[in-house]
């Protein structure tokens, strides 16, 4: 096999596996348990260095 | 270091000279003669200004940032970004209205300088590069800053970035008048400007990486990593996609690295990535913090802003085989493309839908918030071109709509509608805060500039409609005995009216652009005299 034979086995085999492993890993991941709180404390960072925001809440 | 001085500047003029005197053609000779023409310019008008008694003045920080236990941001390179966003959105809107004008009336194509071939480039580069690209400088500049707690790294790094980045864009843009260009969509530019344009890029990210690493908030804001993406895999694509073997090194033409379809693949892997990292990841960081920014509330879901980011990272980079489908391209690298371009619909309305349900329980705001409507409708264009993109990218309605206007249609209601209407927002949030201003000078004429602009889109990509499929449908059309029924001058004849329709909806988004700008100078202009003037050169310390 040529390399390019080879390289496309690879992709649409091992590689594809691979990517979509470390995909679904990440997604799970993203709803580990106790992860709601953190995310919570996350998506305020915008409100928490700002001037402006200083009097918000 | 110090780059604006004389001992850098002077044997940059010089070699700059010389490379001029020697080129092989009048166009590098030019380019370089402007460089050449700069570095001096530059250093004489450093040592004219230099006061050896008195020591370097620190740049003034506006009031906002010095309030006591607020971290001192650098925003200098923000405000000039944000202005140059205003004077290349005007003169790239400028541009396609012309070129829209010159394709519904060809006489208006002015040889050489001003023909259709030489202005599309001007105009494409203009609003995607010199627009979008300062404003993506500008905000996510703006964005790291107020959501790492963390000053800009890197000092004046950061106006070698701004400065850089402008040279770069007066070379592209000269050199597309003058006949530059390699025939690359989207990467125009010849090799010398690429190097350029590949150092300015590294410096960026040096800014953006640096400032990341010395955050004092231990947590990555989400849009700080859309902003990353947009840096790194830009950096990739271009020195990828411009890998070619210069003539001579004191010539403009070079010659690419591949040929044939691997050129043709790598090209649109490249196009489409641009669209996906810089059209889309970058203005996706400007969503996830002015959206929540301006209703006052966090964003709907940061769990699915993380699936977001990572389900668009995954599958953006495989779509762009779809630009080739029917073509010499092996059929399965075809498929792949449009396999990968439908799956991109699910993370493009996950977003979506992110960035609208932001505003649950404050949709009010939307009926006395002119910039926040601006900062919606982006979103809503968002979700249609990317419902539009992924059904063209099947290969059935590829069929019908490829080399069609169709395709040009549906770049606008991307471009105009999502990556437009978002940057206004995000320059009608920026300037009153950059500027220290008691809000903007007139929300009237936001509301103008918003349906204006809103028309105007809607005349382009409704007229784009109906032109692509009348000239998909006329050119596959056979009669009984086998022959085309429609010479090719017929459907180009039958095209006119569609395109007066497009000249004028983009004329009306220009006008809504030249409110917008009208708007911004005022804003600045009532700024306390303390603020930094604009228009004024300011030393770059």
């Amino acid at each position: 096999m040529n390399l390019y034979e080879t390289l496309r086995h690879f992709a649409d085999s091992w590689g594809l596996l691979a990517l979509a492993l470390v995909f679904l890993a990440i997604v799970l991941w993203a709803f580990r348990p106790g992860s709601k709180r953190a995310y919570r404390d996350q998506a305020d960072i915008p409100f928490k260095y700002d001037p402006e925001d200083r009097n918000r809440e | 270091m110090e780059l604006v001085n004389p001992f850098v500047l002077l044997p940059i003029a010089a070699a700059a000279f010389f490379a001029a005197g020697y080129a092989h053609d009048a166009q590098f000779a030019a380019h370089m003669g402007l460089i050449s023409l700069l570095a001096l310019g530059l250093s004489v008008w450093r040592v004219a200004t230099m006061d050896p008694a008195r020591p370097v003045p620190a740049l003034a920080a506006s009031p906002a940032q010095t309030r006591p236990g607020m971290p001192y941001y650098m925003d200098g390179p923000i405000r000039y970004g944000t202005v140059a966003t205003v004077f290349w959105g005007i003169v790239g809107f400028l541009v396609g209205v012309l070129i829209a004008a010159q394709l519904a009336w060809p006489d208006l194509n002015l040889e050489p300088y001003l023909n259709f071939s030489r202005l599309r480039p001007l105009h494409t580069s203009g609003v995607i590069f010199a627009f979008g690209g300062n404003a993506l400088i500008a905000t996510s500049f703006y964005i790291v800053q107020r959501t790492t707690a963390a000053r800009l790294f890197g000092g004046n790094l950061a106006w070698f970035v701004f400065w850089g980045y402008q040279l770069f864009i007066v070379l592209a843009a000269t050199g597309y008048l003058m006949g530059v260009t390699q025939s690359k969509e989207y990467a125009e530019p010849e090799w010398y400007i690429d190097i350029w344009l590949t150092i300015v890029w590294v410096a960026y990210l040096v800014v953006f990486l640096g400032t990341l690493v010395r955050r004092k908030e231990p947590h990555i804001y989400v849009a700080n990593w859309f902003f990353l993406a947009f840096i790194v895999t830009i950096a990739l694509l271009h020195v990828v996609n411009n890998l070619a073997v210069p003539v001579s090194f004191l010539g403009s033409k070079s010659y690419p690295a591949f040929s044939g379809v691997q050129d043709a693949l790598v090209q649109w892997w490249y196009g489409h990535n641009a669209v996906g990292f810089f059209l889309t990841a970058g203005f996706l960081g400007m969503m996830y913090y002015f959206i929540p920014k301006q209703v006052n509330r966090p964003v709907y879901s940061y769990r699915l802003s993380i699936v977001h980011f990572w389900s668009l990272i995954f599958m953006y980079i495989w779509a762009g085989p779809h630009h080739l489908h029917y073509t010499a391209l092996p059929d399965w690298a075809q498929t792949l493309g449009m396999v990968f371009s439908v799956m991109l619909w699910m993370p493009s309305w996950g977003g979506m839908i992110n960035g609208l349900m932001t505003l649950s329980g404050a949709w009010d705001k939307l009926r006395t918030d002119p910039v926040l409507r601006m900062l919606v409708i982006a979103v809503a264009f968002y979700g249609m071109a990317t419902f539009e993109g992924p059904m063209m990218s099947i290969k059935a309605v590829n069929s019908l709509s490829h080399y069609t206007d169709w395709t040009i249609g549906h770049v606008h209601s991307g471009a105009l509608g999502w990556n437009g209407m978002i940057t206004f927002g995000a320059i009608y949030y920026l300037v009153p805060r950059l500027w220290n201003t008691n809000g903007l000078y007139s929300l009237r004429l936001v509301n103008w500039h918003f349906w204006l602009a809103t028309i105007g889109i809607v005349l382009y990509a409704a007229s784009m409609w109906v032109a692509g499929i009348t000239q998909g449908l006329m050119w596959r059309e056979y009669d009984a005995e086998g022959y085309l029924v429609w010479s090719f001058a017929e459907t180009v004849a039958a095209m006119n009216p569609f395109y007066v329709i497009r000249m004028l909806g983009g004329l009306l988004y220009l006008v809504g652009g030249l409110l917008m700008a009208f708007n911004v100078w005022r804003t600045i202009r009532s700024a306390a005299p303390a603020a930094h003037p604009v228009g004024v050169v300011q030393p770059a310390e």
